[in-house]
């Protein structure tokens, strides 16, 4: 694509999809429901009748079953995608994410790699309460032997799929739900960076907002508002969960002094502790004020929407946040 | 013991084969039990003696190009399989020249030169991994076997069912194995599963199977070599269930408070090697004298493997952490 054309970020997940079929036949995607049903957020809705069921492949509801068999297709030289429907389902599959997918290259002395990606939905904001709705990015980024992604803008869900298929190793997307009705240009792929890569979404000067995935847009918008306040804040969406783009963060945090880590998961054991403690490692000298989190309450999600809502990081919580570390009431 | 004489593998030179292939097992695992007292092999340590008939007939139905899916009890199907005693033995030591170059030890004995993905220490994990591989030779027209091995104790596990489910409704060549040996650790089959007649199990998921009596290794191995030619010939999963007996405890730390010696030593009369040492012998197949020789090559053979365990180094510190991750996409092209 050469041209800035507008798609949704689910669109741009499928045309990723279409892409990579149509330029590696070893590549295929199966999960529950990718077929016939089109996916259950519409993500490959089209593309059985483009490509074949042998390549579109609908499963059982057997996570475990069919992420391993994603990984011994892996193994068997195949390059596939694996959609789990959402992050809680995919606790169904850890043992093999985790003890087979994330362990066997080191686990076998280098002799096998498994090249596979597995997506999956996570995240709030749909009502759907404390079993569809979790932000369980973290623990994935916990294991070596994994890499984990979280495309936050139309241009990285074009983009990212086809970085992690070229990766000899497995890769897990997360995609939050509330992305992918966003509409967005695609810029050409080759102005996409490595996904290895932190990048900033907004460049300031006064604080640094580092998030990722479905919070990046309650970000930017939480730091337009504080530019109307004379505050200019700088946005560093870190895109990869694991590897963690350390150099960046620390960039960013030696330019401003001061961080913000905003992330849906919950505040213990977070990602944005983890991100805390890599700036207390290596840029403690730098800061001007304690580094501050915006995390999810520690309450399984609720349905209904004011406690959904209250719930989870939102744009009045971290404005809040930013000024409490700038000392501006 | 009746092997059916018309059978063309039933040769005396082939079931000598099979005999050696058993005894080569047999000795390296006791071998490495007293190898563990000494703690020069640290860990888990699980014996598949007793069960040796299994690995050795199955592996008569695999060609070279047949993958292998294994336990946590799977030193045997690797000897069988083909991968070095040597290199096994020093994977057990934890050396740089163990076929997982120390990494995995007991547990984890993997060799791509073989197609051998493993043991897998997650009871029924290594099952979906079968699935996937088969997936993967069917999608790119390769005519090949995953073979896949398992306890009766991995039934219980979901993956089980799973696994079973997607190679019937996908049609995909594997052939699991399950080797009953009537306890998951100590839990007797009895006290752990509605329905114990394990084979029928497959027939929910419209796969045929074929329970045989693992002891004999004849019979595994024409129960194989049955179940791979059909695949073979129409692309479709089959079960075999080999009926055997761990004579060993699960582990060296089990003190086998849940079975009595009494059913040990019967199951223990009936061992694969006494019973086709026997056979051979009431058929005048055998003298002292061959099996002698036999025993003398596979004491040399484990002998050489120890002393290359012991010559073997140990990884440096400086690349533990190599190999989390594929250092080039070139190198992790399959």
């Amino acid at each position: 694509m050469t041209d800035n054309s507008t798609m949704s970020y689910r669109e741009a997940i499928r045309q990723a999809l279409r892409e990579a079929m149509n330029e590696d036949p070893r590549v295929f995607l199966m999960g529950e429901d990718v077929g016939h049903y089109g996916g259950c957020y519409g993500v490959s809705k089209g593309l059985l009748s483009e490509f074949s069921d042998e390549r579109i492949r609908d499963t059982p509801l057997s996570e475990s079953g069919f992420v391993g068999a994603g990984v011994g297709a892996a193994l068997g030289g195949m390059r596939p995608i694996v959609e789990v429907m959402t992050v809680n389902f995919s606790l169904l599959a850890l043992d093999q994410i985790v003890n087979n997918a994330a362990t066997i290259r080191h686990m076998s002395g280098g002799q096998f790699s498994v090249p596979l990606v597995i997506r999956m939905a996570s995240g709030a904001g749909r009502q759907l309460a404390a079993q569809h709705s979790h932000s369980l990015e973290c623990w994935y980024a916990h294991v070596p032997g994994l890499k984990v992604l979280a495309p936050a803008t139309v241009a990285d869900a074009r983009y990212m799929l086809q970085m992690a298929l070229d990766d000899p190793d497995p890769v897990v997307i997360f995609e939050h739900v509330m992305l992918y009705n966003n509409e967005e240009p695609v810029p050409a792929a080759d102005q996409c960076p490595p996904m290895e890569q932190a990048l900033v979404r907004r460049e300031g000067s006064d604080l640094s907002l580092i998030t990722y995935g479905g919070s990046l847009p309650k970000v930017l918008a939480a730091a337009e508002e504080l530019s109307h306040a004379g505050i200019s804040v700088e946005v560093l969406d870190l895109r990869s969960l694991r590897p963690l783009d350390t150099e960046s963060i620390v960039r960013s945090v030696s330019k401003t002094h001061r961080a913000l880590i905003i992330d849906e998961g919950w505040r213990t054991g977070s990602l944005a502790g983890e991100v805390s403690a890599i700036i207390m490692e290596q840029a403690f000298w730098e800061l001007d004020a304690p580094v501050g989190r915006v995390c999810s309450q520690e309450v399984p999600i609720p349905y209904p929407k004011h406690l959904e809502d209250a719930a989870l990081p939102q744009r009045s919580e971290i404005v809040r946040s930013a000024k409490q570390i700038l000392g501006v009431v | 013991m009746a092997p059916a004489n018309d059978k063309p593998h039933v040769r005396r030179s082939h079931l000598l084969e099979l005999l050696h292939g058993m005894i080569r097992i047999r000795r390296f695992e006791e071998k490495c039990a007293e190898l563990y007292t000494l703690e020069k092999i640290r860990g888990f340590l699980h014996l598949y003696i007793g069960e040796e008939a299994i690995a050795v007939g199955c592996n008569e139905a695999l060609t070279k190009d047949d993958a292998l899916i294994c336990t946590y009890r799977e030193h045997g199907h690797a000897l069988a399989r083909g991968v070095s005693m040597a290199a096994v033995m020093a994977e057990m030591y934890g050396k740089l020249n163990g076929c997982s170059r120390g990494r995995g030890g007991s547990m984890h004995l993997f060799d791509a030169d073989t197609r051998f993905y493993g043991g897998n220490a997650i009871v029924a994990g290594g099952l979906p991994l079968a699935v996937g591989l088969a997936l993967a030779d069917k999608l790119q027209n390769r005519k090949r076997v995953t073979a896949c091995f398992f306890g009766e104790g991995a039934v219980a596990e979901g993956e089980f069912h799973e696994s079973l489910n997607l190679a019937a409704l996908w049609q995909l060549p594997v052939l699991f194995v399950c080797e009953n040996n009537l306890y998951a650790m100590g839990t007797a089959l009895k006290i752990s599963e509605s329905e114990q007649d394990i084979h029928q199990k497959a027939a929910g998921y419209n796969i045929k199977s074929e329970a045989v009596d693992g002891m004999n290794v004849v019979e595994v191995e024409q129960a194989a070599q049955r179940a791979c030619d059909g695949i073979r010939a129409d692309g479709l999963p089959r079960f075999l269930e080999c009926r055997t007996y761990r004579f060993r405890a699960h582990s060296m730390f089990d003190s086998q408070l849940y079975r009595d010696k009494a059913e040990v030593e019967s199951w223990q009369q009936k061992g694969p090697i006494v019973q086709l040492v026997q056979w051979l012998r009431d058929y005048h197949q055998l003298g002292d004298e061959e099996l002698g020789s036999l025993e003398r090559q596979v004491e040399l053979e484990l002998s050489e493997a120890v002393a290359a365990a012991e010559r073997g180094e140990f990884e440096s510190v400086d690349t533990l952490t190599s190999d989390v991750y594929t250092a080039s996409r070139s190198e992790g092209a399959a």
